[in-house]
């Protein structure tokens, strides 16, 4: 594990922070075994729970309190300098904290969705799930990553995306889901294991490609935001 | 740099001498919008203890911020032997760099944080260059625990530390004082002491005068954003001791008082008006001496003396103007 990962790591766990990151999993699976041990019918608690909470607010919610974490939170408290003030080509700072990010959002987001997609249809219709989800964690976490180098307000910006854009927008016009990262995992989740619980309207080859295309160039910004991070001065 | 020298550095013991690095600024400006942060500032500091000497609002962290890569000039270069430091990580093999902010990560204990510095700079021995940069600092008795716990001073010793953990040849503090006990104060005042007789280039900013004259044999002055002046600290110290003072003195007799004052040699200048005296005077403490002597001698009482212009920033001006 390289130094910078395990800097990331520590202080995202060891901040209260990271707390929040244990409720909404922990709904979803408990929201899931208990429409299974009713006997509710899948077909109808399939859909709202694992589209309308994992797919919709789990998985964003958390990789923006983790994305905007890993770089965020070392930016606002001035700790980024530690680690900027070193011979470090800057990509060698990004991608440690993306890799954190992705990893510790696709743990907390695929477990319980594999749970719930497992109780709610079938192991394969879970491991769709969990592939699918990691790679939006990878998405969602270069795009909160660059958010918290380019403004000072990342989490209120990546709400607003994920609230109007992905949640607003994305249901009332459907030409906005080809920029929705949540349209483009339902989309891979589906074409992985295809059931009928999960529905888009996005095409899989513009999901998978806007998906590399996300993660890349967002990851491509963020070093090169890196590269001339200013601290503020005293006048500004 | 060869590869022994790194080792011979980053080793136990006191570090080499080796040749020292030279940190140029240019025709250095920065503004923001339409405020002039820094405005056309050119030095080139070598080996030795430099003290950026200013008050509060003159640019010294701005420019401090220019010479660590964490700004852009607006114009100008600053360069550190002849390699531009703005979006070149490199430079941090040379440089370390103090902010005043006191930031960290204080999760981490002491040692931790600084050993996770000396991997992060790839030092052949991460381990014991922390150990050598602890003892700098004297934090070996608290080394293990979490930062968090720690005292002010303690923190900015561990930043220190942090700093001096890859014997940078240029090191940067932005008020180092600033928090300090008179004993902390000491001993980081004998650190910087120790590593600019050794070769390395240090540049601290502050504030206080007296910081400034106990630490470092040369000043930049920064007032306003721009280098009010700049070299051998004792004499712009006299400078400032032997400018004109101006006082405001209200007395039962002015005009008996300013006729009195105006045979005296320390007196460059007297002016009389109906809220009282204005004095100018050349000598500092002889005009003080000699003021209750005349009134004494004269049988006029001194209601009120007043120094007119003994803020720092007057002080400061006045040498933009020697």
């Amino acid at each position: 594990m390289s130094t910078v990962s395990w800097i990331t790591a520590r202080g995202l766990f060891g901040r209260r922070r990271f707390l929040l990151l244990i409720p909404l999993p922990l709904l979803l699976v408990v929201l899931a075994v208990v429409s299974r041990v009713l006997k509710v019918d899948p077909g109808q608690w399939g859909p709202p729970i694992l589209v309308g909470l994992g797919l919709a607010v789990v998985l964003p919610v958390v990789a923006l309190i983790v994305g905007t974490g890993v770089l965020g939170a070392e930016i606002d408290d001035g700790t980024v300098v530690h680690i900027l003030t070193k011979p470090l080509p800057r990509w060698q700072i990004v991608l440690p904290k993306l890799a954190v990010a992705t990893g510790v959002t696709a743990v907390t987001v695929a477990v319980p969705l594999y749970v719930a997609a497992v109780l709610a249809h079938s192991v394969r219709l879970g491991l769709g799930l969990v592939v699918a989800a990691a790679l939006g964690a990878l998405a969602y976490s270069a795009l909160f990553l660059a958010l918290s180098l380019v403004t000072r307000r990342p989490v209120l910006l990546g709400l607003v995306y994920v609230l109007i854009w992905e949640g607003l927008l994305g249901n009332l016009v459907t030409g906005t889901r080809v920029l929705s990262i949540q349209q483009w995992v339902i989309a891979l989740a589906d074409r992985l294991a295809p059931t009928d619980l999960l529905s888009t309207t996005v095409s899989v080859p513009v999901a998978a490609v806007m998906t590399a295309l996300v993660s890349v160039g967002f990851t491509v910004l963020a070093v090169d935001r890196l590269r001339s991070f200013s601290v503020a001065g005293e006048t500004s | 740099m060869s590869v022994t020298d790194q080792v011979d550095t980053t080793g136990a013991g006191a570090p080499p001498a080796r040749a020292t690095s030279v940190l140029s600024l240019a025709g250095v400006s920065k503004w923001y919008g339409n405020v002039v942060a820094v405005n056309d500032v050119t030095m080139d500091l070598g080996a030795g203890v430099t003290g950026l000497l200013g008050p509060n609002g003159a640019g010294k962290t701005t420019l401090l911020h220019m010479m660590a890569g964490f700004l852009a000039p607006s114009r100008g270069t600053v360069t550190l032997d002849g390699t531009r430091i703005w979006r070149n990580p490199q430079v941090y093999r040379r440089l370390g760099l103090v902010t005043e902010r006191e930031a960290v990560h204080s999760f981490l204990s002491a040692y931790e944080f600084v050993l996770a510095s000396a991997k992060l700079h790839g030092l052949p021995d991460p381990a014991a260059a922390a150990r050598r940069a602890i003892g700098l600092v004297e934090l070996e008795g608290a080394q293990d625990r979490r930062i968090g716990t720690y005292s002010k001073g303690m923190r900015q010793r561990t930043r220190v530390a942090a700093a001096l953990v890859h014997d940078p040849q240029v090191l940067l503090l932005d008020e180092p004082f600033n928090g300090m006990d008179p004993r902390q104060r000491l001993h980081m005042m004998e650190l910087l002491h120790r590593l600019g007789d050794a070769g390395r280039t240090i540049l601290f900013s502050s504030h206080i005068l007296e910081e400034v004259e106990q630490v470092s044999g040369t000043v930049q002055v920064m007032v306003a954003g721009r280098l009010a002046a700049s070299g051998d600290f004792r004499t712009i110290r006299r400078l400032m001791t032997n400018r004109p003072h101006v006082f405001a003195i209200r007395s039962t007799d002015d005009r008996a008082l300013a006729v009195a004052l105006m045979a005296e040699p320390s007196v460059t200048g007297v002016e009389l008006d109906r809220t009282g005296l204005t004095v100018r005077a050349g000598d500092y403490g002889a005009f003080t001496r000699v003021l209750p002597k005349i009134a004494l001698a004269r049988g006029v009482r001194v209601r009120a003396l007043l120094p007119e212009d003994e803020s720092l920033e007057s002080v400061f001006s006045y040498l933009v103007e020697a």
